[in-house]
């Protein structure tokens, strides 16, 4: 681990103030950073620990969610009113990681975890246009069973390792930011981007731009909604292919529907096409699988990850099938 | 007597054909186990009493103390560097900054290492125990992905890190051979095991085949496999005058000791290798290059050193299982009888070891067959020293026979275990000898009655919602080995407390406990009388944890001490005992002192006979006869392994839902701890079966996941309680009639998945493991 | 600036590098915190800060100014074990015992988080109030803690017995 100095944010105004160093970087929970940094994939000069910002979980004038982005990913997972409002994010929560890391990873954390490609971890001894631009990518021609089918590039083949951005994606959540300049929102599914030339842009924050909070807007469809992840263990292991959805069904057909896609893309992969093809259509397993075609058209896989195409279009109409009650 | 003076290069494998044979045909009364060790027919004794092990309450504690524990003054911390390449020679190497660095005493590469000889390769000789036989850090050549190139000390860990992190090397690169197509392309030659050839024949398997009214020709495949032990290898050294001292994990001290003297050019006993708790083992924790490097470092810097390998470097430089892929063929005659059992194949391994993965062992004599035809064949590739790892042979192997055997059954439409029974053979079908004990058919019907073996469906018949479920079983089996080199040491007190002093190993697999019970019972005392003392080289004997030997080699080491203790015991008694006159083997150890056998009125007391020799203590310490008796008699563990599994039909996912090992592996002597040891195999079986893969990119030679996150080994989710079994029948030929069982417990289990599955889906999977794009 | 480890305050260590891991092993001598990865991918480091279990691999000790941390040395009160050891030496729940420590740890944050009512993976109805500790949900919950002797069969009886059967009872 490279040297650094650790500061302690008090706030959020504190923390940009700190923030000016080029080399900080913002510390949550530090279950993905520390890591990185021990492999010297990070080497930050100056730690910012935010973990003093906003630990509250507020309803919002417009029934929605506030979330902190300091709050446990336990505290978010276990809070009543998102278990009740909006049960794929709890779900998704539990289906990642394990306990302990959960109950120290922060939410603004998780949204800006890194990918799990072995050789973006193999500082040494392998090529990666992530850490070091220009130099080419050995996963493509390597072990690449757990990386990206869709919006991948040349340079990059790399997957979004969290579940919770993908509940999140599906839920049309907003990411309140903050910096010297003033505060913005975005959707999250405007936060990643995909790798295309330049894999080591990872988000659309701007330098020393903090996360300060993850909105959820009101949802009621989402009461109805559902998180199912796939992957080589029973637990404790990273999605192949997640899917996160809620769906409203009326007299048999599609009132509203979202859906989005984990372990597929450099990003949390929100399925516009599938929600598009399946609104106003009939909620049957057949549809559902033709949705899920519609959204792995463009699907390129790589030597090993051939099998997330079909695995994505089985779980994608598994998932609203189970929630629309209607049997496979 | 010519045959017991041969017989450990015997046993070694130095001495073939008409030795062996003539070892087959002496009487049984020659032979070690030739007259069954007494404690069989003692049924009222510690041995077979669930024991909770000795050291638990430690280890709960968080008071056991590993390697990497041995806080020693002056210590310094040690980090290594990695090469990146397969093969060629280190171009630049550029220390400045990591030499200029806070903390930092020492960066030692080839530049500056101490002369030092190559480790003695594993097996070569008694004691040689290293993991490879390169030079380490003797000149800028580099033989694999992941050697070692450079070694930091600094005061700190966080500032050695640091500071290996700052040194560059570069690299001038030969051509290399990584792809295990390649390396066959170059030809490959017959594998070598313990001093014998992996190859059998008799009669004419091929033409058998081609004639058998049934048969099934497959290929199966398995991946490297790496040991995991949660304990990251570590070892605390210090330099104490002319004296290496080593806090090692190690499942072999005194090999340890001996090679790391052949190293450093010094005697074994000016080298001290203690290992009183080891963090798992499984065949890994041996003599690899960071015990060398860490006291190389030590000497040059002149301080203690601590190395303790990251995750990344444990699979950087110790091995693991390597890459088979194995053809199982079998021809049947219409009844099921095997008319030929073919299994070849290949697998890969460095130039600089000694184990071809020994994926026919199981086979040799597993069942009866008209002929056989066996091989391994070995490709060789630049790459890490692969190794032992628990059952090496037996744990991939028997997934390709023992899939085999399955597919041959559905084929015949006969049941896999009735096929399995109609082959059981007489005698061993490749050496011709006597079993010494084999109970696989009650094995297999007591599991069969127990796991409902009965209610199995058709293929593809059972379905609960998404979930298909289906049940397979397969055949386990582990030969019973003891090596040479054992001895012990007894030393009796006139307060009724006794000693056992011995080289061996516990990594958990509750050898202490057992022995304990065992020791006890052979001296007639209670357990908290007895102290059993090992993991350390500067005790008696020579004594691996490895080949699941130790429970016979510690066993015979104590009844030859023991033996010798009785002798002494009754010269001292004396002609006042009322022991006079008996020899030893009129007497048992009992009630804490010594009776006649068949008169146990005739008792003295150990405090009785000492107090009247005046004599504090007996110190006694004896080695057993060489192991003829595993080439006198043919020895073998059995199992059989049954399990249940449903698999997903939506994403093909696998969960093992229930499984059942029946074993029979002679006398039991701690059921608590013993099922332990059936219950981890297992369960490093269901790893090997559906999870793990060390993936070894073929481009370059380096290993893409050296991380407890990327190569999944099973979770508690993934893990169902797993019923054992056992038919507790003790094998007459063996030290307490037990054979070993640490490692049969993950043979068999890849097949009896794999043999589910296909009972749930239809599907069969040929290549481990069995991931659920197989399935999909 | 100091932290409490099992009811005692020790200074921080000066290099922010420092992970509560290594504070523990290096600088207090209290080893039976374990190292079997130092990237969080086994468990076997778990510890209890505030009585939630937390890795402290991943932990960098200098955030964890003022809170309080429980080891496996403070489990057992003097000559007495915790039940959970005592349990865990009833059931055999371990071998080589390097796991032992996180296992030890780990369950006992986990007891907590289940009567607070925390869902898991596999809790059936997000709704519930409070949740049944059956031999799933305990599965479950322990899975990020990696025993690679397969002891899991006896870690799961005796939490099992110690968390589940006596508050059923009660």
């Amino acid at each position: 681990m490279t040297p650094f100095t650790f500061t302690r944010a008090v706030d959020a105004s504190d923390a940009l103030t700190r923030a000016s160093d080029v080399g900080a970087r913002y510390f949550g929970g530090g279950t993905n950073l520390v890591d990185l940094m021990r492999e010297t994939v990070e080497q930050p000069t100056t730690l910012i620990d935010v973990t003093g910002l906003s630990t509250t979980i507020a309803e919002t004038t417009d029934g929605g969610l506030m979330i902190g982005a300091a709050v446990t990913n336990t505290a978010l997972a276990e809070h009543r009113a998102v278990r009740t409002h909006y049960p794929v994010l709890s779900r998704a929560i539990v289906a990642g990681a394990s306990a302990q890391i959960r109950n120290m990873a922060t939410v603004g954390g998780n949204l800006l975890q890194r990918t799990r490609c072995t050789y973006f971890y193999d500082v040494e001894g392998s090529r990666c246009n992530k850490r070091q631009p220009g130099q080419g990518c050995d996963a493509i021609g390597g072990f690449n069973r757990i990386h990206a089918i869709l919006g991948a590039s040349p340079s990059c083949v790399a997957t979004h390792p969290s579940d919770m951005c993908v509940a999140l994606a599906a839920l049309d959540a907003l990411v309140h930011l903050s910096s010297v300049s003033g505060t913005r929102t975005l959707p999250l599914t405007e936060l990643h981007r995909l790798p295309g030339e330049h894999p080591a842009i990872e988000t659309m924050l701007e330098p020393g731009e903090l996360i300060t909070a993850i909105e959820l807007p009101a949802m009621p469809m989402a009461a109805r909604s559902a998180y199912r992840k796939v992957r080589d263990r029973a637990s404790y292991a990273f999605a192949l292919v997640s899917v996160a959805a809620a769906l409203e069904v009326e007299d048999g057909r599609v009132k509203d529907v979202r859906l989005a896609l984990g372990g597929v893309a450099h990003k949390p992969w929100r399925a516009f096409r599938a929600e598009a093809a399946l609104r106003g259509g009939p909620a049957t397993v057949a549809a559902f699988t033709a949705a899920a075609q519609v959204e792995l058209a463009d699907a390129q896989p790589l030597r090993d990850n051939g099998f997330k195409v079909e695995l994505a279009k089985r779980t994608i109409a598994a998932v609203l099938a189970d929630l629309a009650g209607v049997s496979a | 007597m010519s045959i017991v003076e041969d017989a450990k290069q015997a046993v070694q494998g130095a001495v073939q054909g008409a030795m062996q044979k003539a070892i087959q045909m002496a009487p049984d009364s020659f032979m070690p186990g030739g007259k069954p060790d007494p404690l069989i027919r003692q049924q009222h004794g510690h041995i077979g009493k669930p024991i909770s092990r000795l050291d638990g309450p430690v280890k709960v504690r968080g008071e056991a103390t590993y390697a990497a524990e041995f806080p020693l003054d002056g210590m310094l911390y040690a980090a290594l560097v990695f090469s990146t390449i397969a093969k060629g020679r280190i171009a630049s190497l550029d220390t400045d900054a990591a030499e200029a660095a806070p903390g930092v005493e020492l960066v030692m590469t080839y530049r500056n290492a101490p002369r030092m000889a190559s480790m003695p390769l594993f097996m070569t000789s008694e004691k040689a125990c290293g993991g490879n036989d390169l030079p380490i850090m003797q000149d800028d050549r580099i033989y694999w992905n992941g050697e070692p190139v450079a070694l930091v000390l600094a005061e700190t860990q966080e500032q050695a890190d640091h500071a290996a992190s700052l040194i560059a090397v570069t690299y001038d690169a030969d051509h290399s051979i990584t792809a295990m197509a390649a390396a066959k392309a170059k030809g490959t030659e017959p594998g070598m095991f313990m001093g014998q050839p992996l190859q059998f024949a008799t009669g004419d398997a091929a033409a058998a085949l081609a004639a058998a009214a049934h048969r099934v020709d497959e290929t199966y495949t398995t991946p490297r496999h790496s040991h995991n032990a949660i304990e990251l290898h570590a070892a605390t050294v210090a330099w104490q005058g002319d004296t290496l001292r080593v806090h090692d994990a190690s499942q072999m001290v005194a090999h340890t000791a001996w090679s790391l003297g052949h190293v450093f050019g010094i005697d074994e006993d000016k080298v001290h290798v203690t290992s009183p708790f080891v963090g798992g083992g499984f065949g890994s924790k041996g003599l690899w290059q960071h015990q060398v490097l860490a006291a190389a470092a030590s000497k040059l810097a002149g301080r203690p050193v601590r190395l303790m390998l990251s995750r990344e470097g444990v699979y950087r430089i110790v091995g693991g299982r390597t890459v088979t892929e194995q053809r199982v063929a079998i021809g049947a005659s219409e009844d099921g009888r095997f008319d030929a059992l073919i299994h070849t194949g290949t697998t890969a391994m460095s130039r600089h070891n000694v184990l071809p993965e020994p994926f026919i062992v199981a086979t040799r004599s597993a069942y009866a067959a008209g002929s056989m035809a066996l091989d391994v064949e070995v490709a060789y590739l630049d790459m890490v020293a692969n190794t032992f790892m628990r059952a090496p042979g037996e744990a991939v192997g028997t997934f390709a026979l023992e899939s085999a055997i399955d597919e041959l059954a559905v084929a015949m439409d006969i049941d896999p275990i009735e096929l399995r029974l109609r082959n059981e053979p007489d005698k061993d079908p490749t050496t011709g000898a006597t079993f010494s004990s084999r109970e696989v058919e009650k094995a297999y019907r007591d599991g069969a009655e127990r796991f409902g073996w009965a209610e199995r469906g058709a293929p593809g018949s059972r379905r609960e919602g998404e979930w298909l479920i289906g049940t397979g079983v397969a055949t386990a089996t582990y030969p019973y080995y003891r090596m040479p080199g054992g001895a012990a040491r007894i030393t009796l007190r006139r307060g009724g407390h006794a000693t056992v002093d011995i080289a061996a190993h516990d990594m958990g697999m509750g050898t202490a406990t057992a022995q304990t019970q065992v020791a006890a019972d052979r001296l007639g005392l209670a357990m908290e009388q007895v102290t059993f003392r090992y993991g350390d080289s500067t005790l008696p004997g020579v004594v691996m944890a490895g080949g699941s030997q130790q429970t016979a080699a510690i066993g015979a080491s104590v009844m030859a001490a023991h033996r010798d203790l009785v002798t002494e015991l009754l010269k001292l008694a004396g002609n006042d005992s009322p022991l006079a006159g008996l020899d030893v083997d009129e007497v048992v150890g009992v009630d804490g002192g010594l009776a006649k056998t068949d008169d146990r009125t005739r008792h003295e007391s150990y405090a009785s006979i000492l107090s009247r020799a005046q004599r504090d203590e007996v110190v006694v310490e004896a080695t057993p006869p060489a192991p003829l008796e595993t080439m006198h008699w043919s020895m073998h563990s059995h199992g059989a392994m049954f399990c249940e599994v449903r698999v997903n039909a939506v994403t093909g996912e696998v969960r093992v839902s229930r499984f059942l090992g029946s074993f029979d592996c002679g006398r039991i002597l701690n059921p608590k701890t013993a099922a332990s040891q059936f219950r981890g195999g297992i369960i490093m079986g269901l790893g090997l079966a559906l999870m793990e893969e060390t993936q070894f990119d073929e481009r370059n030679g380096r290993i893409m996941n050296p991380s407890l996150a990327e190569y999944h080994v099973p979770v508690h989710m993934d893990v169902p309680a797993i019923d054992v079994i056992w038919t507790d029948i003790p094998d007459p030929h063996t030290p307490m009639g037990a054979r070993g069982v640490g490692e049969i417990g993950i043979t068999g289990v890849g097949a009896a998945v794999a043999n589910a599955v296909f009972n749930a889906t239809g599907k069969r999977v040929r290549d481990l493991p069995i991931t659920l794009d197989k399935l999909l | 600036m100091s932290i409490t480890v099992n009811g005692l305050p020790v200074p921080l260590p000066s290099d922010p590098r420092v992970s509560l891991l290594d504070m523990l092993r290096e600088d207090l001598h209290l080893p039976g915190t374990k190292k079997g990865c130092n990237q969080g991918a086994c468990g076997a480091c778990t510890v209890l800060v505030d009585g939630q279990r937390i890795l402290s691999c991943l932990a960098l000790a200098v955030q964890y100014d003022g809170r309080a941390v429980m080891t496996v040395e403070g489990l057992a009160q003097g000559g007495e074990l915790h039940p959970l050891q005592a349990a865990f030496v009833e059931h055999d729940g371990f071998q080589c015992g390097y796991c032992t420590p996180g296992q030890l740890c780990s369950a006992i944050g986990m007891a907590a988080e289940v009567k607070r009512g925390v869902p898991s993976h596999v809790t059936g109805d997000l709704s519930a109030e409070t949740i049944a500790l059956d031999r799933e949900e305990l599965r479950e919950r322990m899975s990020g803690n990696l025993c690679r002797c397969g002891a899991h069969n006896g870690i799961v009886d005796a939490i099992f017995e110690v968390y589940a059967e006596t508050e059923a009872a009660e």
